[in-house]
């Protein structure tokens, strides 16, 4: 890992998702349960899948990076620095002073400014283009979301379905775990785990992660534990089917549909707390958090400064709203229950 | 040749209140090659538990404790949990009540077969999948090559359990397990399903332990017969003298209780009371609350196994009494 320079891993992570999305695609159109139920997903949810793909194919474009190609004297930017896409179509949109929407004159004393009438969202107090700056914070939102989950999610199913189907000493000791993190303020652990582990992306998603999976946790071990007693799961032990192979094939599948509701409905959760944990100063660089953050006393000027708040609320909410809307469908669309309700 | 399936005081309990719970106490009986044997009684009689007993597949907490199943001479109770996996489904299968809930909702059912069939014996995918195709046919689904590739809630209940019967028997086993197989089914559909089982045990060789308080069921498909109560042996005796000639109590109580039997317009004979919870079982016999024929002895000790005829085995007192004289004349 050393050998290589971050943005050939983000490179590569670009790669990984877009073929791994493409694999998805390939599996789900193989299956007919979940082709139907992405048929319908896009039937009820046409607007909020869109929006989510726009975030996505933004924070995509934040990820391809490569050197060289910055014209000489570009301010705040290492000659051969490594820059990705969204960079290289706001080079040089560091003003010297603040500024509102589209303005052609400073605000608040700044020097002259250079591109006068292009900043769309304006400057924030340092300079930099406030439009910039949000569509940079789609990736670290995706990130956060992203990330976060696939670390919680397999630590909750883990103990959730070892728990559930196996009982005993290891139903004890996951309730143990449980208890204990449940006994504990999410918001207090949440900053003692950043606080030992350093600031960063990863420190931030793993923290939000270990205080993250114990709802999932509960929920997948119930399901386990209904799911253990079904006939199918006795009638594959009675045809000598051994423990971990039930559990691969008999229980994991079976739980699906509530990874996926998970999975989707965790995501929103867990891009807001990082702008709660930004504005306790432990976020991660680069978020909509800390936008806010760095606007909140903005906002006592005069005349008030409302445009970044304003532009990483919108942003924040923007993919917040999608996700949710898709993933209230998601639950919809899955639970057989209300699968034919529409209809 | 001695029998295929050798049960020996089979004893499996549950802990309790009061200690201990025996839901299957001391049970013992043979199933021969080819032969269908029916496990006869009310619910909670311990006929259910004594085939999860057989294949290692007592729920917790509950546990066998005592006896042996001896399966072709090798006992099954000692064997290893890898060694006893592969009894399961290669020697021994079973089919189930609930044919409903017996398939994993999320897999092809063609699917499913092949992977029991895979799980015991090395073939590929392709040959497993053919050989799934021609059970299909053999268990009597229309169209197979179709149904192959279908989901279970796209099956009736009645092809549902063609596909478990097809399942069950995918790996040619010796013995199969048969729990009320026709109880959740419409009643033409249950015909239909006997018809192939007995024609599958004929066409097969397959010995049959059928578990079923129908019987009905017992007249269409039974070789022998094991009549169970409150978790002992009551009686068990080919298929024409016990239900022409019943001697335990319990027994002619059940026939009696046969609407089939009753004559239209009068009420039908039923046996007073209700089966005792396991804690009020009597130290004796667990019938002689409710045994119409109940004499001293019965609520003290348990009755010896008494031979009235070649093949027939009946525990009670007054079957008992009644021998010696019978004997004498």
């Amino acid at each position: 890992m050393s050998g290589l320079d971050p943005y050939v891993w983000s490179n590569l992570v670009t790669v990984a998702l877009v073929v791994g999305g493409l694999a998805l695609a390939r599996f789900v159109r193989g299956q007919r349960l979940w082709r139907e139920a992405s048929v319908e997903l896009w039937r009820r949810r046409r607007v909020a899948i869109v929006v989510v793909g726009v975030y996505l194919v933004i924070a995509l474009l934040d990820s391809i990076a490569w050197k060289g190609g910055v014209p000489e004297g570009t301010v705040g930017v290492l000659p051969n620095a490594p820059l990705t896409v969204v960079d290289r179509l706001f080079l040089d949109t560091k003003e010297a002073s603040y500024s509102a929407p589209l303005a052609d004159v400073e605000f608040y004393g700044g020097r002259p400014l250079r591109r006068p009438g292009t900043h769309l969202l304006g400057t924030d107090i340092l300079g930099r283009d406030v439009l910039y700056m949000s569509l940079k914070g789609a990736r670290v939102a995706l990130l956060i979301g992203g990330l976060t989950s696939l670390i919680a999610i397999p630590i909750a199913l883990f103990f959730g379905v070892g728990a559930g189907y196996f009982g005993g000493r290891f139903d004890d000791f996951v309730f143990f775990l449980i208890s204990t993190l449940a006994s504990m303020p999410g918001i207090l652990l949440l900053i003692a785990l950043i606080m030992v582990m350093g600031r960063g992306t990863l420190s931030v998603c793993v923290a939000l992660a270990v205080t993250g999976w114990v709802g999932f946790c509960r929920l997948s071990r119930a399901e386990t534990l209904k799911l253990r007693e079904l006939d199918y799961v006795v009638a594959a032990r009675a045809l000598g089917v051994s423990e971990p192979r039930i559990i691969w094939r008999h229980v994991l599948p079976n739980l699906a549909h509530l990874i996926v509701i998970t999975f989707v409905l965790m995501f929103s959760g867990l891009v807001l707390s990082e702008a709660v944990l930004s504005w306790l100063g432990i976020g991660v660089d680069g978020s909509w958090g800390q936008m806010i953050d760095g606007a909140r006393d903005e906002l006592s000027r005069e005349p008030i400064v409302w445009w970044n708040i304003g532009a990483a609320g919108t942003a924040l909410f923007g993919l917040i709203l999608a996700v949710n809307a898709v993933g209230d469908a998601v639950r919809d669309v899955l639970d057989p229950r209300t699968l034919r309700a529409g209809e | 040749m001695s029998a295929l399936l050798e049960v020996r005081d089979l004893r499996t309990v549950f802990p309790g209140e009061g200690g201990p719970t025996p839901v299957v106490d001391g049970v013992s009986f043979d199933l021969d090659r080819g032969e269908v044997l029916a496990l006869v009684g009310e619910s909670g009689s311990g006929k259910s538990m004594t085939a999860f007993s057989i294949l290692r597949l007592v729920p917790k907490p509950g546990r066998v404790v005592a006896g042996s199943v001896r399966l072709g001479g090798e006992d099954l109770l000692g064997l290893s949990v890898t060694a006893m996996r592969r009894v399961r489904g290669r020697r021994i299968s079973m089919i189930f009540q609930e044919p409903m809930t017996c398939l994993n909702p999320v897999v092809r059912v063609g699917e499913q077969v092949v992977e029991a069939i895979r799980l015991h014996e090395d073939v590929s995918r392709a040959d497993a999948r053919d050989r799934t195709r021609a059970l299909f046919a053999e268990v009597g689904i229309p169209d197979p090559e179709a149904r192959l590739d279908a989901y279970p809630h796209q099956l009736s209940g009645g092809l549902k359990q063609r596909v478990m019967i097809a399942m069950a028997l995918s790996t040619r086993p010796e013995m199969l397990i048969a729990d009320e197989p026709t109880t959740a089914l419409d009643v033409t559909v249950q015909a239909q399903i006997l018809t192939l089982l007995r024609e599958l045990q004929q066409s097969r060789g397959t010995a049959i332990l059928l578990i079923t308080h129908d019987l009905g069921i017992v007249n269409e498909l039974a070789d022998r017969v094991a009549v169970m109560y409150a978790g002992r042996l009551v009686e068990i005796a080919p298929r024409v003298p016990l239900l022409t000639e019943p001697l335990h109590p319990y027994t002619q109580g059940l026939l009696r209780s046969m609407p089939a039997r009753g004559r239209p317009g009068e009420p039908l004979p039923e046996i007073p009371g209700v089966v005792p919870r396991a804690s009020e079982w009597p130290r004796g016999c667990r019938f002689s609350t409710r045994c119409p024929v109940r004499f001293e002895p019965c609520a003290e000790t348990y009755p010896a196994e008494s031979h009235p005829a070649a093949g027939r085995r009946v525990f009670c007192h007054d079957v008992e009494r009644r021998l010696p004289s019978e004997g004498a004349r």
